[in-house]
């Protein structure tokens, strides 16, 4: 289901929509069929106009048996579309998914249009010329269901007849069976009469260029590339598999001649301390993993905040705690990148927006850390990493420049002596010779970089460390206003709720309310322009997947009483809920405040 | 000094810092540092090459003595940080300095798996059978029933041995010394350097302190001919004063015998190179029992892991050229939006 989603959204992409997706798939790699714990979903939203969300509540919903619906049946619009595999609809798979009766006799559907149609029955009848087995030509059903829609909506064929010819290329048998499913799907459409009318979606007005689609993932992944390419470094990925965050290694694993070193150590520990060594090398050194990976590495964190030499850090939350909602997504990893060590050890974090945005963010992680040589944390998340986009690629001159100088001169050398402006230690490759130093997780002496237990130099060191992070604030651009300067309500968010955020605020603001919201894409520092932002709105509130980290930092950091709005259920917001719990703040009654 | 150890005109101050050294005194640990830095001159490589990389512990304090690049990591994962350097950095010769709480508790993993892969790496695993630096608890090598401080009823952990655990990694060389053998260290200090691959060589080293004479009977001037058995590749498995004691193999079990009684040509000969089970057989021999092998148990030819890494990119680069990003984003499925 997976495979035919991303074929309908490339398809998509190409005929010029705007579109935003949100795959959902079970954390078990084989969840038993027919069972809702097993269903794997596959939305997408697509139009001429710019799209932000994958949709709050699907207007079509093709339901290959009757847990698939059930599942999903809450979440759709009424009068949506559904369309329906018969053939799946026994009485078994029916109380296997949880119906009380038929769904399709007792009413249930009563507010929906239901297009009944046998799709494994017709898959079967278009393969009767191959000389596959049952169990394989059932296989092709959802290429079938593709065939449908793409008819439904238009889409020409030949983008994933050609997928389909390279995907199965050592299979021909299997790439014959898709083509002829995909084809009678299509034909189905064009020749039955069950459906009275199909739509056109006109191309989006979108700005021109050379387009390509994006996952979140792969765009971290090239984010990194691009990184180590811009400073003239070699990449060094030690990670240790993890869902949602493998795809990154894998991505990675493929691309030797950009001289990328993947390392797949043998627990997350191993992988930072291989990408920490790394980085002592002269490698941009960076680990992924997800949260559970995170608690690992803090003690590795630590020993590379004491040590200041650069590293990134990339956590594509999930839900948790502890092993929680692996597939799923959630924001609540933002305290545990900022705290979740002991001791003072202050740490710049970046978060990505969109699964685009995980390119830039890339870039900018790596460029604070070399700049600076501290640790970095990038955070993504699960609905980026596996969303996908249409994305403007860059060209090389809106790349940033990424300057990582090595020390080579001896005389006057100290392993701590910083630069005055960014606070930064020399970064020196073992190998050149002259400067030998050691370097270690106890406490540094100001300059000479000894061992030092004396109390006023740990002192300072402490609050030198802080300051150099803080200081990073001016070198960062100011967070992204969306509406007015000031208004009566300000919407804060970060990370990959910012399309429905940004949704959100548009149709408040189409509808005449005053309100703006302010995206963070730097956690730590925060943008020097928070501040004032912040004072200019009658309201603040802060919208997160979790129950109120960032809430917890704007009301420390600035003193005002904004309000959170929270939601812990794995998947992202509705731009509708979020309008309606909007709505209730701005309603709620500030007489007596 | 072998032919490819050219001279670097470095000494033994060359590898000193202007730290002082903070072991306790009478530690084992200063007895090694010693060798380590007679031996480093020795190798040809210039100072500027040597990394050293260690974890937690008395021994890990090591980096801080040496005039050479080194990193003082955190509890058990000098192997894997020293790994992230070797594979970046393959020219440099990388050492890891450990000890048995740090190598064999806490880092056990990295150990392993560092072993199996084969980075290029020297491991010195110094055992004192105790922790030293947390003040004396029982170690996973202090032997069953051990009286410590968290053990007051006598340990029930059975021990490792770490170089059953090495050899059972597949570790392409093995050996052992002892810090009180000064010229066998540094002959095995030699061989590990030389060795292209993961060199693993446990030094029986004494915590004066904590855990005083674990090695006595092995180091012993009085009693050490008739307890360690000194392993020279080709030569017959003999020991005792005047050799007159040898090992021969019943099956996969070694037998102590009077070289008399049995004729020096049925004397089993040391293999570096043999079937793993017999460096197995080895290294289980544990006093009193059987007498202690000492040197190099195994020394096999394998490729390194990060000559394996490096040379999947060098090649990989040399057939389809240094990759550029802005290519990159333009493979696969792309689309023109053209201006309205």
């Amino acid at each position: 289901m997976q495979l035919t989603g991303s074929q309908f959204t490339s398809t998509t992409a190409l005929v010029g929509n705007d579109l935003a997706t949100l795959p959902d798939f079970p954390a078990e790699i084989r969840a038993p069929a027919g069972t809702l714990a097993g269903v794997s979903g596959f939305q997408v939203q697509f139009g001429s106009s710019e799209i932000f969300t994958p949709g709050d509540r699907p207007d079509v919903l093709v339901a290959m048996n009757p847990a698939a619906l059930k599942k999903e049946l809450g979440d759709l619009a009424r009068g949506a579309t559904i369309i329906i595999n018969s053939d799946a609809f026994d009485a078994r798979s029916i109380e296997k998914a949880g119906f009380v009766g038929d769904p399709l006799e007792d009413g249930t559907l009563e507010s929906f249009r239901v297009f009944k149609v046998p799709l494994t029955t017709m898959t079967h009848r278009s393969l009767e010329a191959t000389s596959l087995s049952k169990k394989d030509k059932d296989r092709s059903k959802n290429f079938f269901a593709l065939g449908l829609m793409y008819w439904l909506y238009g889409r020409p064929l030949e983008h994933s007849l050609r997928w389909i010819e390279r995907k199965f290329a050592k299979t021909p048998e299997y790439a014959e069976s898709n083509s002829l499913a995909l084809k009678a799907g299509y034909n189905f459409g064009v020749t039955t009469e069950i459906f009275t009318s199909n739509y056109t979606v006109p191309e989006a007005s979108i700005e021109p260029g050379l387009y390509r689609q994006i996952t979140g993932n792969q765009a971290t992944a090239f984010g990194f590339i691009a990184a180590a390419e811009l400073s003239g470094l070699d990449l060094f990925l030690g990670s240790y598999p993890i869902t949602p965050a493998s795809d990154i290694l894998h991505e990675l694993s493929r691309y030797k001649h950009f001289g990328v070193r993947t390392f797949q150590a043998e627990d997350e520990i191993a992988a930072i301390g291989a990408a920490l060594g790394a980085a002592f090398g002269g490698h941009i050194g960076l680990t992924t993993t997800s949260g559970p990976g995170v608690c690992l590495k803090s003690e590795a964190i630590n020993l590379a905040i004491m040590v200041e030499l650069p590293l990134v850090v990339a956590n594509i939350q999930r839900g948790g705690p502890s092993t929680g909602l692996p597939t799923k997504t959630e924001q609540a990893d933002l305290l545990q990148a900022l705290y979740g060590r002991n001791g003072e050890s202050p740490i710049p974090i970046i978060a990505a927006a969109t699964p685009s945005d995980c390119f830039f963010a890339a870039i900018e992680a790596v460029r604070i850390a070399v700049k600076y040589m501290t640790p970095v944390f990038f955070l993504s998340d699960g609905y980026i990493a596996n969303g996908a986009e249409p994305w403007k690629l860059p060209e090389d001159k809106d790349l940033p420049t990424i300057s990582a100088r090595f020390r080579t001169e001896a005389e006057g050398f100290f392993p701590y002596l910083r630069d005055p402006a960014t606070l930064a230690r020399p970064w020196v490759r073992p190998g050149t010779p002259g400067l030998e130093h050691r370097i270690g997780g106890l406490e540094k002496a100001e300059k000479s970089g000894n061992v030092s237990y004396d109390s006023f130099n740990h002192e300072k060191m402490v609050r030198l460390r802080a300051d150099k992070i803080a200081g990073i604030a001016s070198d960062i651009p100011d967070a992204e206003l969306h509406g007015d300067e000031s208004g009566d309500i300000l919407l804060i968010g970060w990370g990959g709720t910012f399309g429905a955020l940004r949704a959100a605020t548009k149709s408040m603001r189409q509808a005449g309310v005053k309100i703006s919201h302010l995206h963070l894409r730097h956690l730590n520092p925060l943008p020097k322009n928070v501040a004032t932002v912040i004072r200019s709105f009658g309201k603040i509130c802060v919208a997160e997947l979790n129950l109120g980290q960032l809430l917890k930092i704007i009301r420390s950091e600035f003193l005002v009483d904004a309000i959170g709005i929270n939601k812990v259920q794995g998947q992202p917001f509705r731009v509708s809920e979020l309008v309606e719990r909007i709505s209730a703040i701005l309603n709620q009654d500030t007489v007596g405040e | 000094m072998s032919v490819n150890e050219a001279t670097t005109n470095l000494t033994r101050d060359d590898f000193k810092t202007n730290q002082d050294v903070r072991w306790c005194p009478g530690c084992g640990d200063y007895a090694i540092l010693a060798q380590v830095q007679k031996v480093f001159p020795e190798l040809g490589i210039p100072r500027e090459n040597f990394a050293i990389v260690s974890g937690i512990g008395c021994s890990s304090r090591f980096p801080y003595y040496m005039n050479t690049y080194g990193f003082h990591t955190i509890h058990g994962r000098a192997p894997a940080v020293a790994s992230g350097l070797k594979l970046s950095r393959p020219e440099l010769s990388v050492w890891v300095v450990t000890g048995d709480g740090d190598a064999l508790s806490i880092g056990g993993n990295h150990l392993i798996h560092c072993l199996r892969r084969n980075v290029d790496l020297k491991i010195l695993l110094f055992n004192n059978q105790i922790y030293g630096l947390t003040k004396g608890q029982y170690s996973p090598t202090s032997e069953f029933g051990k009286m410590t401080k968290s053990t007051p009823f006598g340990s029930v952990d059975e021990p490792f041995h770490p170089l059953s655990l090495a050899l059972g990694s597949n570790a392409s060389f093995v050996a052992r010394s002892a810090d009180r053998e000064p010229k066998h260290l540094t002959d095995v200090l030699h061989r590990a350097a030389q060795h292209k691959g993961s060199a693993f060589v446990e030094v029986y080293q004494n915590c004066n302190i904590f855990n005083d004479g674990a090695f006595d009977h092995v180091t012993d001037k009085k009693s050490k001919s008739d307890v360690q058995l000194v392993l020279e590749h080709g030569k017959p498995l003999i020991f005792g004063s005047n050799n007159s004691k040898g090992i021969v193999f019943d099956g996969f079990s070694p037998r102590v015998v009077n070289v008399a009684d049995v004729g020096i040509e049925n004397i089993a000969v040391h293999d570096e190179m043999a079937p793993l089970s017999y460096h197995m057989a080895l290294s289980n021999m544990v006093w009193p029992e059987s007498p202690v092998p000492m040197g190099v148990l195994r020394a096999i030819t394998r490729p390194a892991y990060d000559s394996l890494v490096n040379e999947q990119i060098s090649s990989t680069i040399a057939k389809r050229g240094r990759g550029k990003i802005s290519e990159l984003l333009r493979t696969g499925d792309t689309w023109t939006v053209p201006p309205r």
